[in-house]
C-alpha cells in the first residue's frame, strides 16, 4: 500500500465542497428553507391586508403584487447570507473547518463553493415564496431572465458578504451584529416595501447609494417591466458590486485571514 | 525520489511576543516512525500546523515528500495526512458520509473499497452509518484517524492521538499505526505517553520553547541521557534523601547512577549512614527520565 497519493480528478474537490454545503442546508431544510418561506408569506399576508387599499405604487399595480417580488428578493438575499455565514462560523467554532483547509483545495474553489451554495439556498427559498404567493396575487413575469439574473447576482453578493462575515466573526453575536446593523437596514431601506418614488426627494437620492436598492429594483423590473430606474443601470451597479466584493474577499482568503493563522 | 519525507528548515513562528517556533530544522526520512515530544506549549502543534498549511510561519520552509507546503501546496497536501489534536467533527454527517466527503475534497471519487478497509482496520465498521454526534470520544478519535487516511497519504502525522483514549483503544490504535508504518508509511507522532513513544519511535525530537533541544535515535537518547536508577526501600528515608536520593510516591528512595561501578559505593554510603536498606531494585533507563533530564537542562 505504498502507492503514492491517488491522482485527483479535476474539479471533484470543489464539487464535493459545494455538494457538502448544499447537503448541510438540505438536511435541516425545515429550518433553512421552509421556515424562511413561511416567514415571507406571513409578511405578505399582513402587509397586503393592512396596506393594499391605501398604498399605490405604479399606476395599475396593486400593492400586494408590488410587494411580493420585494419579499422574494429579500428572502433570497437573507438566506444566501445566512447560509455561507452560519456554515463558516459553525465550522470555525466547532473546529471542523480544518477538514476543508487540509485538502488540496484552492482559496478560489473554497470561495466559489460557499458562494454558489449560498445562491442555491437563496434561490430555493425565493422559489418557495413565489410558489406560495402565486395563488394569492396576480403576479406577471415580464422578463424571466432579469428575474433570475438579479436573484443570482444578489444572492452571490450576499453569499460573499456571508463568507466575509463568517470568517471575520469569532462569535455568533458578532455575526448577528453584522446582520442587524448592515444587512437588515440595507435591505429594509432598499424599497422592499415601497417604491422609492413615494419617498421624499432626499431619501430617493440616498437610496441610490444603496446597492440593495438596485438589486430589488432590477428584480422587480423582471416581473412588471417597469421599475424606478433602468434595469441596465441596476445590472451594472449590481455586477460591479459583486466583482469588487469578490475581489476583496478573494484577497482576504488568499492571505488566509483568520483561517490560516 | 529523495529519501526525505519531511524537510523543515529555519521555521519561525511568533504569536505576539511569544516565540512559538524558533528556527526549527528537522528532517524525517521516508519510512521512519518519528516521535515529536515536548511539554505543553512547546510548539509541537504549531509545527505540525505549519506543515499542513493551517499556520503560516514567519520564516523558513517546509516540504512534504519534496513539495513545498506553500508554493506546491496541492502536492504537499496530497502527500500528507494529519490527525488533529482537537476532537473535532462535523455533526451533520454519518461516519461513511464524512469519509466520502473527505475523499472528495482530495479529488477522489468512488473510494468505498479503501474506506471499508480503513473502517475495518480501525474497528469502525459497525459504526459506519451512525451520525458523528452519536459516537463516543474514542470513536470520534478513530474517525479522525480514518479521515486522515482517505487519500492514502505516504506521510501521516498524529498529534496526540491517544489523549483521553482508554487503554484498550490506545493499543488498538498503535497496532494499526504500526502496521501503516511497516506498510511503508512515514509516521510522525506526538504523545504524552512516553513509554509508548519509546516503544514505537525509531527517532525522537524533543521540543521546548519552540526549539529542538534533542534529536537522535531513541536508542541513542536512552544511552546518552538516561542514567540508570537505583530504588531502595529503607527504614529511614530521610537519611537516604540526605545522601542525594529522591523520595518516590511509593515511599522508596531513588538514586541515579551512570555506570554499574557506582552502585557499590552508593550502597556502602547508605550502610554507613545507617539508612537501613530493606529492599532494592535497579531500574532500566526509560524515556520518561530522558525527557525530564533533557527538558530540565534545556
Ligand atoms: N493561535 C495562537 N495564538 C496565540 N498563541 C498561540 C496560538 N497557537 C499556539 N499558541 C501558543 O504557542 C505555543 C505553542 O503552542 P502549541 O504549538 O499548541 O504547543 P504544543 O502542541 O507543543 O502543546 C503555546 O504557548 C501556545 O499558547
Ligand atoms: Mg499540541
Amino acid at each position: 500500500m505504498h502507492d503514492p497519493a491517488i491522482r485527483e480528478t479535476p474539479l471533484v474537490g470543489f464539487l464535493t465542497l459545494l455538494r457538502k454545503e448544499v447537503l448541510r442546508f438540505q438536511k435541516v431544510g425545515f429550518q433553512t428553507v421552509l421556515a424562511p418561506v413561511l416567514n415571507a408569506v406571513l409578511f405578505m399576508l399582513i402587509f397586503s391586508h393592512v396596506l393594499d387599499r391605501h398604498v399605490t405604487v405604479y399606476g395599475d399595480i396593486g400593492y400586494t403584487s408590488f410587494l411580493v417580488p420585494g419579499l422574494i428578493m429579500m428572502s433570497v438575499l437573507q438566506n444566501a447570507f445566512a447560509n455561507s455565514s452560519s456554515s463558516l462560523i459553525q465550522s470555525k467554532i466547532t473546529g471542523n473547518i480544518i477538514f476543508v483547509l487540509l485538502p488540496p483545495l484552492s482559496y478560489r474553489e473554497f470561495f466559489a463553493a460557499y458562494v454558489i451554495a449560498a445562491v442555491l439556498r437563496g434561490l430555493l427559498v425565493g422559489l418557495g415564496v413565489w410558489l406560495v404567493a402565486l395563488p394569492f396575487v396576480e403576479l406577471p413575469m415580464a422578463h424571466p431572465l432579469w428575474v433570475l439574473g438579479f436573484a443570482v447576482l444578489g444572492g452571490a453578493i450576499l453569499g460573499t458578504l456571508g463568507v466575509v462575515a463568517g470568517i471575520w466573526a469569532d462569535k455568533f453575536d458578532q455575526l448577528a451584529a453584522f446582520q442587524n446593523f448592515l444587512i437588515m437596514p440595507l435591505t429594509m431601506l432598499s424599497g422592499v416595501f415601497y417604491s422609492i418614488h413615494s419617498l421624499p426627494e432626499v431619501w430617493q437620492q440616498v437610496s441610490h447609494f444603496n446597492p440593495f436598492f438596485f438589486m430589488i429594483d432590477g428584480f422587480r423590473y423582471g416581473f412588471f417591466g417597469q421599475s424606478d430606474t433602468s434595469p441596465w443601470l441596476s445590472f451594472a451597479v449590481v455586477a460591479a458590486c459583486l466583482l469588487l466584493l469578490s475581489a476583496l474577499t478573494l484577497a482576504m482568503l488568499a492571505r488566509g485571514y483568520k483561517l490560516r493563522a | 525520489m529523495s529519501e526525505v519525507a519531511i524537510r523543515i528548515s529555519g521555521v519561525c513562528k511568533r504569536y505576539g511576543s511569544l516565540q512559538a517556533l524558533d528556527h526549527v530544522d528537522l528532517e524525517v526520512r521516508r519510512g521512519e516512525f518519528f516521535g515529536l515530544l515536548g511539554p505543553n506549549g512547546a510548539g509541537k502543534t504549531t509545527l505540525i500546523s505549519s506543515l499542513s498549511g493551517l499556520v503560516r510561519p514567519d520564516a523558513g520552509t517546509l516540504e512534504v515528500m519534496g513539495h513545498d507546503v506553500v508554493t506546491d501546496y496541492r502536492n504537499a497536501r496530497r502527500n500528507l495526512g494529519v490527525v488533529p489534536q482537537e476532537l473535532v467533527f462535523d455533526p451533520f454527517f454519518s461516519v461513511r458520509e464524512l469519509l466520502r466527503i473527505q475523499s472528495g475534497y482530495f479529488g477522489i471519487r468512488r473510494n468505498d473499497a479503501w474506506i471499508d478497509e480503513i473502517l475495518e482496520g480501525l474497528n469502525l465498521t459497525a459504526k459506519a452509518n451512525q451520525n458523528m454526534r452519536a459516537l463516543s470520544g474514542g470513536m470520534k478519535r478513530r474517525v479522525l484517524v480514518a479521515q486522515a487516511l482517505v487519500h492514502r497519504p505516504p506521510v501521516i502525522v498524529l498529534d496526540e492521538p491517544t489523549a483521553g483514549v482508554d487503554v484498550e483503544l490506545r493499543q488498538g490504535l498503535w497496532h494499526f499505526v504500526r502496521k501503516l508504518n511497516t506498510d511503508g508509511h512515514t509516521i510522525v507522532l506526538t504523545t504524552h505517553y512516553l513509554e509508548e513513544a519509546q516503544e514505537l519511535c525509531g527517532r525522537i525530537a524533543m521540543l521546548k520553547g519552540g526549539r529542538i533541544v534533542a534529536l537522535d535515535t531513541t536508542a541513542n537518547l536512552l544511552r546518552r541521557f538516561a542514567s540508570h536508577s537505583l530504588k531502595v526501600r529503607v527504614e529511614r528515608p530521610e537519611v537516604a534523601v540526605a545522601l542525594g536520593g529522591t523520595l518516590t510516591n511509593d515511599e522508596r528512595v531513588e538514586f541515579d547512577f551512570g555506570g554499574f561501578d557506582d552502585v557499590e559505593p552508593l550502597l556502602a554510603r547508605l550502610r554507613a549512614a545507617e539508612a537501613g536498606v530493606t529492599g532494592l531494585e535497579i531500574g532500566e533507563p526509560d524515556l520518561e527520565r530522558v525527557f525530564l533530564e533533557v527538558i530540565n537542562r534545556a
